[in-house]
């Protein structure tokens, strides 16, 4: 239950008086309310916990995060090389 | 799937586990406070993978394991009644009680329901007037926007056949007593990363600073785990101790406001009992006098309610990291996800439940890690 998963925005729809939305978890879909991301749009991804959409997964930081992983052994490289680390 | 597979990718992790290898001059002790990250990494061994002397210690993290027995007793007595229809996570079904559990009361012909999201129970309420429906609101931070807004809809459409049992828990207290212990060995901390989405980690500062212990808001996959893993071993090999945030793509620093707002109409901070550690002051939830009227305690009548968990589970001193899923005698023999003895042995996040799913302590291994991080390198 506590676990928060992404999932991807494919339909807004109206839930009367909750924001809804059908979001797909890599094949199976799943209703969640937008209420807490207001911000979101069709395509979107989206943490979800029981239900509720409570973070909208932000693209650019998550291409930073994976770019820095992946360069990781030149960084350490640089480092034993007595070079500047690069700025994160 | 995006934003999940390439958190896993292997060629990365091996960099991170040499990278953490190569930077690590002495031993240390690092927290994950998050059921979900323990389960991750003792599922793929990344516990195993750190160099020589450098420890994960379990924390508290897991909302069903630390839920007080007294709490689920009064849910089995309360979901026993036959005007009512109990709905709960999935998750609290089979959690031991001192006689039976949720699960063993539905066999016997109980209404419990299990529903995915709160919003489902306020739906049934609506659907069943005649009944009354209770919501065994239960949770650490990440929940709490959810319950909160159950509560809220509650209030909006009139029910009065709607109440919640609470029992809501917060992390930054839970981190405060593991610190003010005089046994604490933790160095540093792994935050939970949706429990900052939603609370931000502005409350996790003047811990870092007060006992100086990094802090490392750290996501959930494999990558996650080890680069947040790695950042807070090098503020403790630097000597450095605040906080910072692994998590970018899903955690901002004040976290989310409209969450917090609901959450705070609702909910109140008021001390709690958590099963296996006692009282904590200020950390948990309870309902605000102002939706009183949705309290199942207030609604009805338990009675005397006397606990009793089983002797040899030693679940409280796991909980607290003292000991680990070995030290328990019951641990595979007595105890096993088939039959819990305990609550860390019912819940996926349970430390107990993520040993046995990965064999550890077992004769056959019941489970293999995506990768073999167990060599490093160098
Ligand atoms: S193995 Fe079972 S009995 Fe032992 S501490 Fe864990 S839950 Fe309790």
């Amino acid at each position: 239950m506590c676990l928060g998963i992404p999932g991807k925005v494919v339909e807004i729809r109206d839930g009367g008086s909750l924001p809804m939305a059908l979001v797909d978890f890599g094949g199976a879909r799943k209703e969640a309310c937008l209420a807490y991301v207001p911000e979101v749009k069709l395509g979107d991804y989206v943490i979800i916990h029981v239900g509720f959409a409570i973070s909208r997964v932000d693209e650019d930081e998550a291409l930073r995060t994976l770019e820095l992983l992946r360069t990781i052994d030149e960084l350490a490289l640089d480092q034993e090389l007595g070079a500047e680390p690069a700025q994160p | 799937m995006k934003y999940v597979d390439e958190y896993r990718d292997s060629e990365i992790a091996r960099k991170l586990v040499d990278e953490i290898h190569r930077i690590t001059t002495r031993p240390w002790a690092l927290m994950e406070v998050c059921g979900g990250q323990t389960h991750t990494l003792v599922k793929q061994g990344i516990d195993e993978a750190l160099p020589k002397g450098v420890r994960m210690i379990h924390g508290p993290g897991c909302p069903v394991c630390v839920t007080p027995l007294e709490q689920i007793d009064k849910a089995l007595a309360i979901a026993a009644r036959p005007d009512v229809i109990f709905t709960s996570y999935g998750d609290m079904l089979r959690v031991p009680g001192s006689t039976t559990d949720l699960l063993s009361l539905k066999a016997r012909g109980a209404d419990v329901r299990i529903v995915y999201s709160p919003l489902d129970a306020v739906r049934i309420a609506v659907a069943n007037p005649e009944r009354q429906v209770v919501f065994f609101a239960i949770g650490f931070e990440t929940t709490a926007p959810a319950n909160a807004m159950a509560v809220a809809q509650a209030a909006s459409l009139g029910l009065d056949n709607f109440t919640v049992l609470v029992s809501h828990v917060l992390v930054p207290p839970a981190m405060t007593a593991i610190l003010e212990s005089p046994t604490c060995q933790v160095q540093a901390f792994l935050a939970a990363g949706h429990v900052c989405a939603v609370m931000g980690w502005t409350e996790y500062e003047p811990i870092a600073e007060r006992y100086h212990v990094p802090i490392v808001v750290t996501g959930f996959e494999p990558l996650d785990l080890l680069e947040g893993i790695l950042m807070a071993i090098r503020q403790l090999e630097e000597g450095r101790a605040v906080v910072e945030n692994q998590y970018a793509r899903a955690v901002k620093r004040e976290g989310n406001r409209s969450a917090q707002e609901t959450v705070f109409r609702v909910f109140d901070v008021g001390d709690r009992t958590w099963r296996g550690i006692g009282m904590i002051p200020a950390s948990g939830y309870h309902l605000r006098p102002e939706f009183a009227k949705f309290d199942a305690e207030a609604r009805f009548d338990v009675g005397d309610i006397h606990t009793q968990e089983h002797p040899a589970c030693i679940a409280g001193q796991i909980l607290q990291g003292t000991k680990t899923p070995l030290d328990c005698i019951a641990y595979g023999v007595l105890c096993n996800p088939q039959k819990p003895l305990g609550a860390p042995m019912v819940s996926a996040e349970g430390v107990c439940s993520a040993y046995h799913a990965a064999g550890r302590g077992l004769a056959a291994p019941t489970a293999f890690p995506l990768y073999d991080l167990s060599r490093p390198n160098r």
